[in-house]
């Protein structure tokens, strides 16, 4: 069992974006701020912090979670996917990124790094995909600026062409 | 916001989780998957002494059907909505699940947990108490198993001792003539529901049970003589006649005139619903 008096630091190992990491949180701390104050990943967005808004939804062994309803100590060991590691290792972006450009599904891209998140294991997770189903997925996200449907576009668009042209994943999609 | 500190325990095994409440008791807050408490401790809504993470309790995390279908505390709401045994044994269950938080919060949140924060209009709860299901819970001391009536006590108050941990629930087996029908309306998908419906028609023994969630500060249930044979008309007067029994709350969502009405209607539904798909059956 692992005790940690309150205020007191803790050793946290994971991997963050195929990287080995180690560092030292308090265990209040919540995941999204580990990740922007102490690792200095800018890219996990910040709004609620409990869990409404989904801006900083990162993949958690491959899942789409929240990182502020997770404290540090809670990814030891765990393989922690941030939108610094959804693009290639050359920082090409994604299929789906592409799509995102494409279809506009985006505009200040404040929320973009969380629904990129849950956007890459729904896609990952289901060879067919239709709009009621990608809608219920976004209803986990609050995007302001979009009205929502340019980004099922997006989605649904890159569902299609990973389907016809039989995608085959990048190898950062694959360690997901 | 963030949380105030706290002492932070993680136990890797149920002995250790047990030793832990044995010792701190109320001092302790358990944290499953962390989709209600997160937010609460972020919101200092609670400022516990000690958090309790039992996310390496593996062994919680079982579904396993003898008899009865039996899932393990930490099973997490996705893998419960994805399960092939779930779907089979608690088809209600399948059905609710969709309507719990979001896909991201159910990728975390666990079935055991929602019934331990018992929130009034939790789905989970809901479909419990309706199918007549029993919560298992441990001490250092014993183990016992509630039903779910008795367990939901109040809004956010259940009669878990501070010594106690929720390790399983147990959902009862469907009779091959059983159909049922879950519905519920809240403002966006995923928010609270104002008021939901869990249904189970059991065609041969002509009853049907009816779980009222979201109305009261616990689930409802009751249970009325009905048959495929039953008019729309009759259905109506029944969904009215037991919405005006209901003990409705109102808050900021919803008055609970607004409420009853809404139960009314979505009651309507849901008897007609799981009528129907007897009827498809046949």
């Amino acid at each position: 069992m692992l005790e940690v008096e309150a205020g007191a630091k803790t050793l946290i190992r994971f991997t963050l974006n195929g990287k080995p990491v180690q560092t030292e949180a308090e265990t209040r701390m919540q995941l999204a701020d580990l990740l922007r104050h102490v690792l200095k990943q800018y890219g996990t967005h910040v709004g609620c912090e409990h869990g409404i808004c989904g801006a900083c939804t990162v993949l958690v062994d491959g899942r789409a979670v929240r990182s502020c309803l997770m404290f540090a100590p809670q990814v030891e060991g765990a393989t922690v996917i941030t939108i610094e590691g959804i693009a290639g290792e050359d920082s090409e972006l994604n299929d789906l990124q592409m799509a995102f450009r494409k279809h506009h599904a985006l505009q200040c891209g404040f929320c973009t790094p969380g629904i990129l998140a849950s956007a890459t294991q729904f896609l990952k997770e289901r060879a067919d995909v239709d709009e009621q189903e990608t809608r219920g997925m976004l209803s986990g996200h609050i995007c302001r600026c979009t009205g929502y449907s340019s980004i099922v576009e997006a989605i649904l668009a890159t569902a299609k062409s990973r389907k016809t042209q039989n995608h085959e994943p990048n190898s950062t999609e694959r360690d997901k | 916001m963030k949380p105030a500190a706290f002492k932070y325990m993680r136990a890797d095994s149920l002995e250790e989780a047990l030793s832990v409440l044995a010792k701190y008791g109320d001092d302790v807050r358990v944290m499953a998957g962390g989709q209600s408490l997160g937010a609460m401790l972020n919101m200092r809504i609670v400022s516990p002494s000690i958090l309790l993470d039992i996310n390496r309790i593996f062994a919680l995390s079982k579904i396993e059907s003898s008899d009865t279908l039996v899932t393990g505390a930490m099973v997490r709401q996705a893998d419960a909505l994805s399960d092939a045994i779930v779907r089979r044994e608690a088809g209600l269950l399948a059905q609710a699940l969709p309507h719990v938080g979001h896909y991201q919060t159910r990728n975390r949140g666990t079935l055991g947990g929602s019934v331990a924060h018992a929130d009034p209009s939790a789905e989970i709860a809901l479909v419990l108490a309706t199918l007549g299901g029993e919560i298992e819970l441990r001490s250092a001391r014993r183990v016992r198993r509630v039903a779910a009536k008795q367990f939901f006590r109040s809004s956010l108050v259940t009669s878990r001792g501070g010594d106690e941990l929720i390790t399983a629930l147990y959902w009862p087996g469907a009779s091959p003539d059983q159909r049922t029908a879950f519905v519920e309306f809240a403002v966006r998908e995923g928010d609270f529901a104002i008021v939901a419906i869990a249904c189970v028609f059991q065609e041969v023994a002509g009853r049907m049970r009816l779980g009222f969630g979201g109305c009261g500060e616990v689930p409802q249930v009751v249970e009325i003589p009905i048959t495929t044979g039953t008019s729309t008309r009759s259905v109506e007067e029944i969904a009215q006649h037991l919405s005006k029994q209901l003990e409705c709350r109102s808050d900021l969502l919803a008055s609970s005139d607004y409420r009853r009405s809404l139960a009314t209607t979505l009651a309507r539904n849901a008897m007609m619903a799981s009528m129907e798909k007897a009827r498809a059956d046949a």
